[in-house]
């Protein structure tokens, strides 16, 4: 009687899961924007971190995307994008299922994960289907792969060849920092505090320190933290103003960084600051006392205060639509759309092309050498097989509570 | 020896904020035998509403932390009267797994309440601090206060479980339920009122913490909670005095860890001293040894 029950449950159980996905069906298949008559809609999906600690940046590349959607369907062009934004909270293990949810959608080129942990679990799985995958923001070279590692030299992650970045690799920032501190002798004696729980921080961390040995740049102090310990900074602080350092390098996002500075001046210690790209938001932190931050100096890829048509326009479509000024990631997701969109142009890709024929054209052009795309991030950029943008970074520095280029 | 005092004195600043909340965690575990985890959770919302209470409606710091004791007070009777109190007869286990989805709800309401955007706490304990040594070591002035109210809490809490009527209920309740019930104490509203001073302590707790370590988002709570908790069971948990013990010295153990040995490894170092000292002394350091009646 027990077996017999238990089959019919199962029986039921079946049956109502194939009456789920007989009704999804067709909800799926319905457009879900208005396209006019002979465009080609390409469904574009994301995933990030739309909740949890790390919300702030998915949603900043989530609105970004939107707005770049927005435009182009308002353009009414060839092209219609739908754009699906799925939460992953900056769980790597979340991230595939997000991305996996996305491919049942019907999605046929992929905007990434926006954070590196993530994006190191989608890019793999992006790359076994032939899934376009060009992301905003994660920028370990693990999303990557096909690159050394400069303690071991040896290639951990074979090159998946499908995958490319709209940020700057984190090598990249890493020896760009330690070559700008030596050109510009903005520091004697250099302290590094990094976060060693974290790739973003560790692959910036590691390609410094190996430039900075080249250059012959002089770090007299090195410590970290990792989550779990992101409150107290003290000890650290301690041991770069013992040792005399004029420079602290702080290779991590701006929550960790606004405690560092809050708390050396409460010890009235005052050395120079660089960040990178992380430190982007720092003065749009509410409540915090902007003048700690003068004379921080990060390289950045986008200032909100740039004076150019095209970033003035995106900053007040952003400030109008979501109420707070956009920070790197936001453009950075801005200009994913926009460089997807620029490389579809002239290829006559119907809307019901495969996500793989979309990948192999869209690798195709990337790589070419006569595309160039000018974007909210930088102008002349381009992309060659490692997947990483070519685009030079900025210096800016703080100086009245905003951002002025040092170059 | 001026930079040993100088790490002495910032691991007692931060043991103290540990020694804070670990003495609302062992308030909680001591009545009522049950690990709320959402507690860490409560001191964001604490620190969150006197945030709010300063910066957006220029209310005076005073009555900004007595809202958020209001506001915390109430949360945390409500948590226990529609998560926990059906939950009375259940398993421990049950209790400590509803406790983490009350911790995942706070932070998860914080953030579509108040967003995930980093905010940074206003300074208003601020000031110049006690000054050593002609100025080459600085106790900043929310180390001083943080310390003077865990020292008054711990001796206001110590004095109402064992001299009051509801202390001494509370204490009954702790001991054996069904007993004190018997013995006519109303077990459902002294364990509401637990919950009520543990999460008055929240509220203080959160501004302290965050008067400490300005950074505040939806899951400022969670980590110095869980650094709390362990102190708590270093110092034996259920104990008042040994809540602040533990934080104290987890706090300065800590701050050693980074200073003498490697910044690396510092967390490793602070759970294995935990280790060793459970291995030494089960209870925790003022901890009473439980006796099982065969």
């Amino acid at each position: 009687m027990k077996k017999i029950l238990a089959m019919l449950m199962a029986l039921l159980m079946v049956l109502s899961m194939a009456a789920c996905g007989g009704n999804e069906a067709p909800e799926a298949e319905a457009p879900a924007v208005d396209a006019p008559e002979g465009a080609t809609v390409l469904k574009i999906g994301g995933v990030g971190p739309l909740t949890g600690g790390a919300a702030i940046y998915g949603n900043a590349a989530k609105h970004g995307a939107e707005i770049a959607v927005e435009e182009i369907n308002a353009l009414g062009g060839e092209f219609v994008f739908d754009l699906r934004y799925e939460d992953d909270a900056h769980d790597a293990e979340k991230s595939v299922n997000a991305y996996n949810t996305l491919k049942d959608w019907g999605m046929q080129i992929f905007l990434g994960s926006v954070t590196s942990t993530p994006g190191v679990a989608t890019s793999v799985e992006a790359n076994a289907d032939n899934m376009f995958y060009l992301t905003p923001s994660a920028s370990s070279t693990d999303v990557l792969g096909g690159v050394e590692n400069p303690l071991t030299g040896t290639v951990d992650i074979a090159r998946k060849a499908n995958i490319f970045q709209m940020c700057f690799v984190d090598p990249n920032q890493g020896s760009a920092s330690a070559q700008y501190i030596y050109e510009k002798h903005l520091g004697e004696k250099v302290a590094i505090i990094y976060k060693n729980d974290d790739v973003y921080s560790t692959g910036i961390y590691n390609s410094f320190v190996a430039k900075a040995e080249e250059l012959g740049l002089n770090i007299v102090s090195t410590t970290t933290f990792t989550t779990d310990s992101q409150n107290d900074f003290s000890v650290q602080i301690a041991d770069a103003k013992d040792k005399g350092a004029d420079l602290i390098f702080l290779p991590m996002y701006y929550d960790a960084a606004s405690l560092i500075l809050t708390q050396a001046d409460a010890i009235g210690y005052d050395p120079t600051f660089f960040g990178v790209d992380g430190m982007d938001g720092i003065l749009t932190v509410e409540g915090f006392d902007t003048t700690l931050a003068e004379g921080v100096i990060l390289l950045t890829p986008f200032n909100a205060d740039a004076e150019d048509e095209a970033t003035k326009s995106f900053v007040s479509k952003y400030q109008e639509a979501y109420g707070e000024v956009p920070n790197q990631f936001a453009a950075d997701a801005y200009d994913c759309v926009y460089a997807i969109y620029e490389a579809l142009q002239g290829s006559g890709v119907a809307s019901d092309a495969s996500y793989s024929d979309l990948c192999d054209l869209l690798v195709a052009k990337f790589t070419g050498s006569d595309f160039v795309f000018n974007g909210l991030t930088g102008e002349d950029m381009t992309w060659d097989a490692t997947g990483a943008v070519s685009k030079a970074p900025k210096g800016m520095v703080i100086e009245n509570g905003a951002y002025v280029g040092m170059d | 020896m001026l930079t040993f005092l100088n790490h002495l004195i910032n691991g007692i600043s931060l043991g103290s904020v540990y020694a804070i909340i670990a003495l609302g965690y062992t308030m909680v575990y001591g009545i009522a035998k049950m690990l709320n985890f959402a507690h860490g959770d409560v001191i964001m919302v604490g620190a969150y509403v006197c945030f709010f209470a300063v910066s957006s409606f220029g209310l005076p710091p005073v009555l900004g932390v007595l809202l958020a004791m209001l506001v915390c007070t109430i949360l945390g009777m409500t948590i226990e009267r529609l998560a926990y109190k059906p939950l009375r007869q259940a398993p421990s286990l049950a209790v400590l797994i509803t406790a983490i989805g009350v911790s995942y709800f706070l932070q998860n309401s914080a953030q579509l309440l108040w967003g995930s955007n980093q905010k940074m706490f206003p300074a208003f304990l601020s000031g110049d601090g006690i000054s050593l040594f002609r100025g080459q070591i600085n106790i900043s002035t929310v180390t001083v206060v943080t310390i003077i109210a865990c020292v008054i809490i711990m001796l206001v809490l110590t004095f109402f479980t064992n001299k009051t009527k509801m202390g001494k209920a509370m204490r009954a309740c702790s001991e054996d339920k069904g007993a004190a019930q018997l013995m006519g104490i109303n077990v459902n509203s002294t364990i509401s009122m637990t919950f009520a001073i543990g999460s008055a302590l929240a509220a203080i707790a959160g501004v302290l913490l965050c008067s400490a370590y300005p950074t505040l988002i939806p899951t400022t709570g969670s980590m110095p909670g869980i650094k709390a908790f362990t102190a708590a069971v270093f110092g034996g948990i259920g104990s008042i005095p040994g809540a602040m013990l533990g934080g104290i010295l987890l706090g300065i153990i800590e701050i050693f860890a980074k200073a003498y040995i490697s910044t690396q490894v510092s967390d490793a170092i602070v759970f294995a001293v935990l280790i060793i000292v459970l291995l030494v002394k089960p209870s925790g350091l003022l901890g009473k040894p439980i006796r099982e009646k065969v």
